[in-house]
């Protein structure tokens, strides 16, 4: 009786799981089989769900528009580059702050968390006015530094939560074996702290990605990623919805076939921790 | 070794004229909008290419974003683009600022005069041009002839808001998901904001009176308010409240609409076949006024202007000039036919035979003559512009005046409560900005 109970309640939260899930999913199907239709299809009422004279004109018509190939180089490099640089300069500071903490180390802690509080557009006009500056305005080098430093913060905190898991008598174990600072962090720390690694790496390379204020305002012809490369595609004065969900789902695959790739080390660093 | 020697010479003539002209040829970086025209024109930029040498890198954006794009280039000087596509709501107070470059010293083979005056006035300061109109609009009633001839009814050219909401009742069919009225709700100063201005205006409503001070208090805004909610109830689709331009076209193109009054570039999508089920049954009539003498259209046009600064200020003009020319529109018309090319920006459009056989030809024109910008409303009014007002601080107050009129729209407050949070508002950010 009791194995029957487990199994119906299984049977339920297996339902509930797949129907959330494809709750959160139906966005980006709905995108895909759009991509699929024409125009005049695509703003159909009753809305057509499969059965529909499936075309590839829209991706031939976006191809034809768009340097899809250098938006996507762009979205790599400033994404990519980013999360590199950030887990460069983060992982000695989530060290410092999860070992050698200071009385004013969760006062630095939440002033970082709470920058990302911060409306991005009101420091729209002074990053701007530096980027003109320093020559920076439309080129992959100043969105890389910009969506580092956006990140940091969550960067920081994830490689500092994963820290904290690791004993600290292992570190002062490598040390009193003759371990160096950087033999410490890198030899010691990082293996044993890699899955968290993995899924903060993977998690920022999603956030750089997606990112689309300063990606916008930030660049013109040159270093635009697949964020603008979307933007050309909306239009409030005519029904583009089919060519646009082409651009959409060309500009999220690449993301997309990472996370199913990734996913198992990005739930199991997100759920159970660096150790557990 | 003669012939040798002035072989040499003739290859180095040769090589230095390939170099000179490779040194004047500037690459343009143009930030534009997504819209059938716009995009058209990048696939003829080759064009321009093969005459000039000059390149083109486009950056296109959807309206809002670009204008908060550009916005932010020029008032920082950034120099990211060369060109960029701006309307007549930025080109009168940027001009003034300085911002852009004059367009008083275009070639006379390109023939400023030909540009239709009201554009040529929406796009000026102190009576000089500082963009060139890439295209024009104003707004019109576009209908289903074969509805109006079922509900009995004859449309006039020239029709008023009465005969519009008695014929908007009459060919409403719930049953078969018929609306005899589609308009613009949606939050927004140039979605339902610019509709409900420009409607306002032939009611004898205005934005401001003479001293800057709010008008929503005004028994005229009333009246437009309530007669705007009152129609669209008994004859509008559900769920107008958040309805905009594309909304709006979807459901004609289905055949759900009896009527829709909106911008002249939507006459060609609705008599396309490709996309619209009902193309062979739409006429065109002038929109609807009260009597008054102000009619309820609009007047807007997307034109390309050069921001100050810019080092290739050469080029630019270059590039303005073809993209505005008559010689473009020639261009259009050979590869994609006459109901294509770009309306509503010059006056021998529309003496050519050929557009005349265009059907929304005449009444877009004639759209276009009958808005004023300089004289919008019925009582003086000390701004410019039909459905909006030319100040900087337009945009903000109008997208939260809007917001307020959807939310009564959405019957979440009513008339008199919008009309009254948009009174307060707008004197508050009319004082604060020192109008008042």
């Amino acid at each position: 009786m009791a194995r029957a109970v487990t199994n119906t309640r299984k049977t339920v939260n297996t339902v509930i799981a797949w129907s959330i899930g494809l709750l959160i999913f139906f966005p980006i199907l709905w995108t895909i089989l759009t991509s699929f239709k024409t125009e005049a299809q695509a703003i159909n009422d009753p809305p057509l769900f499969l059965f529909f004279d499936w075309t590839l004109e829209n991706y031939a018509a976006v191809q034809e528009r768009s340097n899809y190939m250098r938006f996507l180089w762009n979205s790599i490099i400033i994404a990519g580059g980013s999360t590199l640089l950030g887990v460069i300069i983060a992982v000695p500071a989530a060290w410092s702050m999860a070992f050698v903490p200071s009385k004013r180390t969760k006062d630095i802690l939440l002033w970082m968390l709470s920058t990302k509080m911060l409306p991005a557009v009101g420091v729209l006009y002074p990053i701007y006015l530096i980027f003109i500056q320093l020559g920076l305005l439309d080129t992959r080098v100043g969105l890389v530094v910009v969506l580092m430093l956006i990140n940091m913060p969550i960067i920081v905190w994830m490689l500092y939560t994963y820290f904290r898991e690791i004993p600290v008598e292992i570190l002062e174990a490598s040390r009193m074996d003759g371990a160096s600072l950087r033999d410490e962090i890198l030899y010691v720390l990082a293996p044993m702290a890699l899955p968290g690694i993995a899924s903060t790496v993977l998690l920022n390379f999603i956030l750089a990605w997606n990112e689309a204020f300063w990606t916008l305002n930030l660049t013109a012809a040159k270093a635009a990623p697949l964020t603008a490369f979307i933007a050309s595609y909306s239009s409030p004065e005519g029904l583009f919805f089919a060519k646009l969900s082409a651009a959409s789902t060309m500009a999220i695959a690449p993301i997309l076939l990472l996370g199913w790739f990734s996913q198992k080390q990005l739930v199991r660093g997100l759920t159970f921790g660096a150790v557990k | 070794m003669k012939t040798n020697l002035k072989s040499k010479i003739a290859l180095g003539v040769v090589a230095g004229l390939a170099m000179s002209a490779v040194a004047s040829a500037e690459e343009l970086t143009i930030a534009t909008v997504n819209n059938g025209d716009m995009i058209r024109m990048q696939g003829l930029t080759d064009d321009f290419t093969a005459k000039t040498g000059h390149t083109v890198e486009w950056v296109t954006l959807e309206e809002n974003v670009l204008r908060q794009r550009v916005t932010t280039d020029i008032t920082t000087k950034g120099g990211a683009f060369d060109i960029m596509t701006i309307g007549m709501y930025e080109t009168p107070i940027w001009g003034s600022n300085g911002w852009l470059v004059p367009l008083d010293d275009l070639s006379e083979e390109y023939n400023a005069a030909d540009i239709l005056p009201a554009m040529a006035g929406g796009l000026s300061h102190d009576g000089t041009l500082f963009a060139a109109p890439f295209y024009g609009e104003s707004s019109m009633i576009m209908y289903r002839t074969d509805l109006m001839e079922a509900a009995g009814m004859e449309m006039p050219d020239a029709p008023s808001w009465s005969f519009i909401a008695k014929a908007a009742r009459a060919m409403t069919d719930r049953d078969a998901e018929i609306n005899g009225i589609c308009l613009r709700g949606k939050a927004g100063w140039g979605e339902g904001g610019a509709f409900i201005t420009a409607m306002s205006n032939s009611f004898g409503a205005r934005w401001f009176d003479e001293e800057w001070n709010a008008q929503f208090d005004t028994r005229e805004w009333s009246d437009t308010l309530n007669f705007f909610v009152n129609m669209m109830t008994d004859a509008g689709p559900a769920g107008y409240a958040t309805n905009g331009f594309n909304e709006n076209l979807s459901l004609f193109q289905q055949g759900k609409c009896g009527m829709w009054i909106d911008a002249t570039v939507a006459a060609s999508f609705v008599t396309n076949p490709d996309d619209s089920t009902v193309a062979d049954k739409v006429g065109f009539a002038l929109a609807p006024d009260n009597g008054l003498g102000v009619r309820s259209n609009w007047l807007w046009a997307w034109a390309l202007a050069i921001p100050a600064g810019t080092q290739k200020e050469a080029a630019a003009k270059e590039f303005i000039e073809w993209a505005t020319s008559t010689g473009y529109i020639d261009l259009v018309a050979e590869k994609e036919g006459w109901a294509n090319v770009p309306p509503g920006a010059r006056t021998s459009l529309y003496e050519n035979p050929d557009y005349q056989a265009v059907p929304f030809a005449q009444m877009t024109l004639d759209s276009i003559l009958s808005a004023d910008p300089n004289n919008s409303t019925v009582d003086p009014s000390p701004y410019v512009g039909v459905q909006f007002a030319a100040i900087p601080e337009f945009a903000g107050i109008a997208t939260e005046v809007s917001q307020e009129f959807s939310a009564a729209y959405a019957g979440q407050q009513t008339v008199a409560e919008a009309l009254e949070k948009a009174q307060a508002l707008t004197n508050d950010a009319m004082e604060a900005a020192g109008y008042r």
